[in-house]
């Protein structure tokens, strides 16, 4: 197992492709061509000892060889440089990017806010029109909040603010604001608890992100009528909250990927085609940087239960 | 009636706030960049000052601190309305001394007069 883990770092092509690098910029390549010319360099070394005795000639030797290694290096440092280079440009565009894209984002929110302050002055389908522009202008604004949050994530930038919150209030505050939308669907959610109230030291932005991707997912994949249980249960030195539906469920196939980036699972894809594969991504690193665990179980045309833990602090 | 100065560079923006806080009863003047933006400030001494970060000639960092050093202006409230992200320059402007710093995509206009009424009562 660590073998293998082991041969696949050292997979020098597959990063080549990765990263889009020819091979002689690709460090790991540079990496074992430096190990190779060690070995190489320590055999022939003795082997000419053995052969010559004078030490003027291993001498020589050495020091062509530490010539080499010290070019190669030269190429490894100015090809991390160059990815990092890249790192920073791609942070650098993310946050103007998603400056410059937020600011019609808001002209177009703002002024949609504005006529709709008149809709006796609209009649019926302008109105509906103007519903339908506004949840298209809350997707995009959605996206590049998601975008940024995954920007932040990788760089390690995830603001982190502890906060004493009850997390049961918190569940109920955010269940109430879920009713008139599940509702609409057809959907019954409620909140189950034992638990009396329960203050925790806990990052409130972060977590409120994770119970509402979670309870969007819920809701999202249940196709017609359904039901939504949020359960939160105090164990020993932890809480778990958990969000369950009777929803489409999530082919097996998928569920080694559920977490990762961009990934939507094919048969959402049938159902729903809103959402940024985003959601969970977020989730996961949220529940991660919080020193918990978020798991799911799930049965394709059965249902999906999500659960996550955070310690008691 | 209360005066809020609204110190903003992009025009369907500055059009939109204006004309909403106007039905809500406030009198409202704006400024195009920051140097107007300054000086409007010591001139009428408004009730709140409303204050985009990215804007022409002085940006908003600048004017933060201006206000904040001049006697006439550095007790007006300041809300910090503007799309950049970053934490740092959430913190930046909150230890200047802004009041408050709103993510104007994440807001509706109604919850940006909320916290202002917040503000003004306090």
């Amino acid at each position: 197992m660590l073998i293998k883990k082991i041969l696949k770092s050292l997979n020098f092509v597959s990063q080549c492709k990765k990263y889009n690098l020819r091979l002689w910029q690709c460090p790991i390549f540079l990496f074992l061509l430096t190990g190779l010319i060690i070995i190489i360099a320590m055999i022939s070394t003795y082997l000419i000892a053995i052969r010559y005795t004078q030490p003027e000639l291993v001498a020589l030797i050495v020091i062509a060889i530490t010539i080499i290694l010290l070019i190669i290096n030269h190429f490894i440092i100015q090809s991390i440089e160059t990815l990092a280079e890249a790192n920073r440009m791609k942070s650098e565009f993310v946050g103007i990017v998603s400056h410059q894209l937020r600011t019609p984002l808001t002209g177009i929110k703002w002024t949609i806010d504005l006529m709709m302050c008149e809709k006796e002055k609209l009649d019926k389908h302008h109105i509906q029109e103007l519903k339908e522009i506004n949840e298209n202008n809350e997707r995009m604004i959605k996206l590049v909040n998601d975008l940024l949050d995954v920007s932040k994530i990788e760089q390690g930038k995830l603001i982190f603010d502890l906060e004493k919150i009850d997390i049961k209030e918190l569940l109920q505050k955010i269940t109430k604001e879920y009713v008139p939308m599940a509702k609409a669907k057809n959907i019954e959610i409620n909140l189950k608890t034992k638990i009396d109230s329960l203050p925790l030291l806990i990052d409130k932005q972060g977590i409120e992100i994770v119970i509402r991707n979670l309870i969007d997912n819920a809701v999202k994949y249940i196709k017609n009528k359904g039901k939504v249980e949020i359960c939160l249960i105090k164990k020993n030195k932890t809480v778990r909250c958990e969000i369950k539906d009777n929803g489409v469920g999530i082919p097996k196939d998928d569920h080694k990927n559920i977490f990762q980036k961009f990934f939507r699972s094919r048969n959402i894809m049938k159902h729903e085609t809103v959402g940024t594969g985003l959601g969970l991504f977020i989730a996961k690193s949220i529940i991660k940087k919080s020193k918990g665990k978020i798991k799911f179980h799930s049965q394709e045309n059965k249902g999906t239960t999500f659960w996550f833990e955070i310690p008691i602090k | 009636m209360k005066t809020i100065l609204f110190i903003e560079d992009e025009p369907t923006i500055q059009k939109s706030i204006s004309r909403f806080l106007e039905k809500e009863g406030y009198e409202v003047k704006s400024a195009l960049d920051g140097e107007i933006g300054l000086e409007t400030a010591k001139k009428i001494k408004p009730d709140l000052i409303l204050l985009d970060l990215i804007l022409p000639k002085k940006d908003g960092f600048e004017v933060l601190k201006e206000l904040k050093k001049e006697e006439a202006t550095k007790n007006i409230p300041v809300i910090a309305l503007t799309n950049l992200e970053e934490s740092d320059n959430i913190e930046k402007v909150l230890s200047l001394g802004a009041t408050a710093y709103l993510i104007k995509a994440n807001y509706k206009l109604e919850e940006i007069v909320e916290k202002i009424k917040q503000i003004l009562n306090q």
